[in-house]
Order: structure tokens, then sequence, then C-alpha cells
């Protein structure tokens, strides 16, 4: 019988995805985080040199990851691994996309190498997460070849503001998408700079065709399950672990509140698990930071 | 003492809702004429004819089943005769075993499992595989950094091999696929499950939900 053997097939990069619904993926620096993460309960790591608290702290050029490290990451834990890559850097995807690992984020969170166009991810066998502000932004990541989007927020701020307006821009868009007549979906098409087809499918299915993440902000159990009633289907938590003073605790408290979180009575147990001396990173007021140093507006 | 599940006499079968690819089972089991509900406590596992471990992260799952005290009362439902079914992660998850690791699993069927056995992601992969139980079409069959079988015990049924390996397997009330099913259009192992639990039913084993 002939092979039938195909990879690299949209199916199986959004599949993925769909497998890790419902989880949290934790930023991670060593090989030990990974491992501490797994513990937790983490559904995939991603596998950083810096978290992006550092990364806004120390300034200068955020690049793709030392590969000995991310190799070395990999070595550590079974759950999937993900790495970034600058915005357009298709040689950076190219290279982590050999090494192997599970998905690659290409993320605003570096500093982005091209100022006009994203990845083509098509061309790769990897399957790619992007950020989005608004549905504009996830539905020409999605035409783009993204596998997975995740609401922006703003990395390594501790600060769930932006995280919540994202996904409510996004949530809400796809919504009013639902109800407006056919006629409009061309302007509408138009507005939102994405490929009419898709517009069509999004307004058809109420939701976009592939899996909506939340990320940029999450620092508490209560953020996360905030953003899990708000529509996340699973939550990426940068700094918030291991800028906490208590990283085992929170990670795991995080990855609960997650689980149920439209259970308060375990959102209380996950907060109390934390203890008396616990204490989340420290936040940002994103109203006192410039727009030369927010992050979120980067590849639009 | 026997609750009736369904107004209209429908099996119910529950997806456990910890994390993973929920809503595409509920869907599936939905199109193949069962009522579906998502799993997330004793009280919704107490409601269900069968219950479905969808794909997801294993070592995640294991740790939540211990955390929120869900994977003991399963397993007295299993062995009290519910039909289960896994894929993927949760053929992981009711395995005796995970080969070369320290992984703590449910022990429901006696197979000894491999885990992300063809590779991770970039090996993920679509196959057209032959399921003689199902019928001659082959089945369109999607692994996910899919566990495969690398042992299984003299009372289970080997269903689907791919390169050699066992990919689908069942023992009594237990199935397990390292595929995904739900990911597909093809409703045939959806169906042969939701058989599994109407049988079950008829046969009046597992109904008594108060067990867990």
């Amino acid at each position: 019988m002939a092979d039938t053997t195909q990879t690299g097939t949209v199916t199986v990069k959004r599949g993925l995805a769909q497998m890790l619904k419902g989880g949290v993926i934790m930023d991670v620096v060593t090989p030990e985080q990974a491992v501490t993460a797994q513990e937790a309960g983490a559904v995939a790591v991603m596998a950083l040199e810096r978290i992006p608290a550092d990364i806004r702290a120390m300034g200068g050029v955020a690049r793709m990851s030392n590969l000995e490290l991310v190799q070395s990451i990999m070595d550590a834990v079974t759950i999937p691994v993900m790495a970034k890559v600058r915005i357009g850097h298709f040689a950076e995807a190219q290279a982590l996309q050999e090494l192997g690992v599970d998905f690659i984020d290409e993320s605003e969170v570096l500093t982005p190498a091209d100022d006009k166009y994203h990845v083509n991810k098509h061309n790769f066998t990897t399957p790619f997460v992007c950020g989005a502000r608004d549905l504009g932004e996830a539905s020409r990541r999605v035409a783009e070849g993204a596998a997975m989007i995740r609401s922006k927020g703003e990395a390594g701020s501790g600060n769930i503001v932006e995280a919540v307006r994202h996904i409510r821009a996004i949530k809400d868009a796809i919504k009013e998408l639902t109800v407006v007549p056919e006629e409009e979906l061309v302007a509408r098409a138009r507005d939102l700079g994405a490929p009419l087809e898709l517009v069509k499918e999004i307004a058809k299915n109420g939701k976009l065709p592939v899996v909506l993440f939340c990320a940029g902000g999450v620092s508490t159990p209560a953020d996360a399950a905030l953003m899990m009633q708000l529509g996340a289907e699973g939550i990426f938590v940068g700094s918030g672990i291991f800028k906490s003073n208590n990283p085992k605790a929170f990670a795991k408290a995080i990855v609960d509140a997650t689980t149920h979180f439209d259970d308060p009575k375990v959102i209380v147990e996950a907060s109390r698990s934390l203890g008396k001396e616990a204490l989340a990173m420290e936040g940002i007021d994103l109203r006192k930071l410039s727009e030369s140093e927010m992050l979120s507006p980067r590849g639009n | 003492m026997a609750i009736k599940s369904s107004k209209d006499g429908r099996v119910v079968a529950g997806v456990l809702a910890l994390q993973g690819d929920v809503v595409e089972h509920i869907a599936a089991l939905r199109r193949a004429g069962a009522e579906a509900i998502a799993v997330k406590n004793r009280a919704d596992l107490d409601r269900v004819d069968g219950l479905v471990i969808p794909g997801g992260e294993s070592t995640t799952v294991m740790k939540l089943l211990a955390r929120f005290e869900m994977g003991e009362p399963i397993v007295r439902r299993v062995r009290a005769g519910m039909p289960l079914w896994g894929t993927c992660m949760g053929m992981i998850v009711v395995a005796h075993d995970v080969v070369e690791m320290q992984q703590p699993t449910l022990d429901l069927i006696d197979i000894s499992v491999r885990r992300n056995a063809f590779g991770r992601q970039n090996d993920s992969a679509e196959v057209d595989l032959p399921i003689p139980a199902l019928g001659e079409a082959p089945f369109p069959a999607i692994f996910i950094r899919a566990p495969w079988i690398e042992r299984a015990g003299a009372d289970v049924q080997l269903l689907a091999e791919r390169n050699g390996h066992g990919v689908m397997v069942r023992q009594g009330n237990v199935l397990g696929t390292s595929f995904h099913p739900e990911l597909s259009a093809d409703a045939r192992v959806h169906a042969y499950f939701l058989e599994m639990v109407a049988e079950a039913r008829e046969a009046h084993v597992g109904n008594d939900r108060n067990v867990a």
C-alpha cells in the first residue's frame, strides 16, 4: 500500500494548538525552570534567554534565544517546547524548525526584524503562534499561516489591562461579524485587512479557525480566571511566574485557576495556596510608559 | 440504583474537561447521535454512561486528576463496566505504564505506551489508516506528537497498526487510539465507541452511578 503520510498539514499544525487548550504555557529561561513548569502542570514551555520583564529592563536588541539553551530545555521536558523569533525573521524560524521545536512564536516581545512583513508561515512544517491586538491583526496572521493566535497584552508588565482590552476587542469583533448582513462582509474584510474567504468563515462559525490564547500581563490565579471567562482558550504566562517570590506555588495555582476558571471556590483555594508571604511580580502602570516603550504595537 | 441518564433514552457520553480538545469530542459525539457533556467534576461523572479522555498533555492531566480527586472515581466506574475511550493523551492516562518514564497512570488497560513515539511536532502527520473493524475504507487518522503501543497484554485486541506499532486497541470496555478521530470529519470511531456505550447500558453494567 502506498505511504499516505503527510506532515506539516494545516490540520496537524492547528491540531497541536487544540491539544493545548485549557492549559498554561510558561516562559522559562533554564532547563530547571522548564522542569518546575512541567511539574506544576504546564502544557508547554516557551524557551527564552530572558523573560519579557528583563528584556524590558535591559533594553537593547532582543533576538532568537541561544539554540544550545533551547535544545537543553527540549531535552529536559516531555511537554511541547516553543521558542520565539523576531517578527519577519524567517531565517531564525528556519533554524528553530531545523532544531525541532514544537511551536514557533513570531513575537513582538523581540525586536522586529522586518517593519513591513511577517514570516510566510505556510512555508513551514512547524506551527506558528502570533500575537494580535484586534481581529484585523488576528486574521492577517491566520492568513499568513499562523496555527494559533494569542492576544498580545503588554508582555513583562504584570498589568492585565492590555490583555483584557485585546481579548475583548477580538471577541467583540467576531461577535459583531456574526450578525452583520452578508453584503457588508466585503467592506468588513477591507477594514480588517484580511482575505474575504477567511472573514466569511469567521462570520459563519463565530470563531477564529485557530485556537485563541491570551498573553501579556497574567500574574495571579484570578488574572488567569478572568481571561478564561472573557473567552481565552488558554493562557501564556511570561514573567508572572518566575518574577514572583514563589514560582512553584504561582505556577501550580495559575494552572488550577485556568482549569476551573468558572469555579470561584477553586480560585480561592488556588490563591490561598500561595500563602501569606506571596508576592506577585511587581507591575507597571502602563499610562506611565511612552509609546516607544510599549511592545504590543509592534507588528500590526 | 440506576438513574435514567437522558429523557429520550439516548446514551449520555462525557468528555473529561480538565484540559485538551474537549469541544471537538463533544461535537463529534453529537454528530454521531449521542448526548454529550463536559465532565469537570464528580457530579458530571455521575451523569454519563461512557467517558472519553481527549487529546491534551498527559503530565498536566494526571496532575489535575490527582489534585481534583477525579482519578479514583473514574477508575471505579470503569472497573464497574463503564466504557472509556482515551485518545492520544487519554490512552496514555489509562495505560498500564509509560515506557522509560516514571509517569503515573490510571492502569485501566493492559498496555505499555511510548510517548511522542513517532517524533516531535514536525513528525505529526495525517495517515490513511486501515482499521478492519470499521470496514474497508481506511480511516483518515491524525497523529499529533502521538504515542504508540509498545506492549499489549494477551486480552488486548489490536485494532490498527502504523509502521508495525499498535495505534488502536481495545480490552473489554476500554478503547484506546494514538490518533485523533475528533479532528477528522469521519465519525466511525465515535460511532464504534457509542456502540460500546449502548451495549454496556443495555447489559446494565456500569449503570450503578452511585458507586462513584
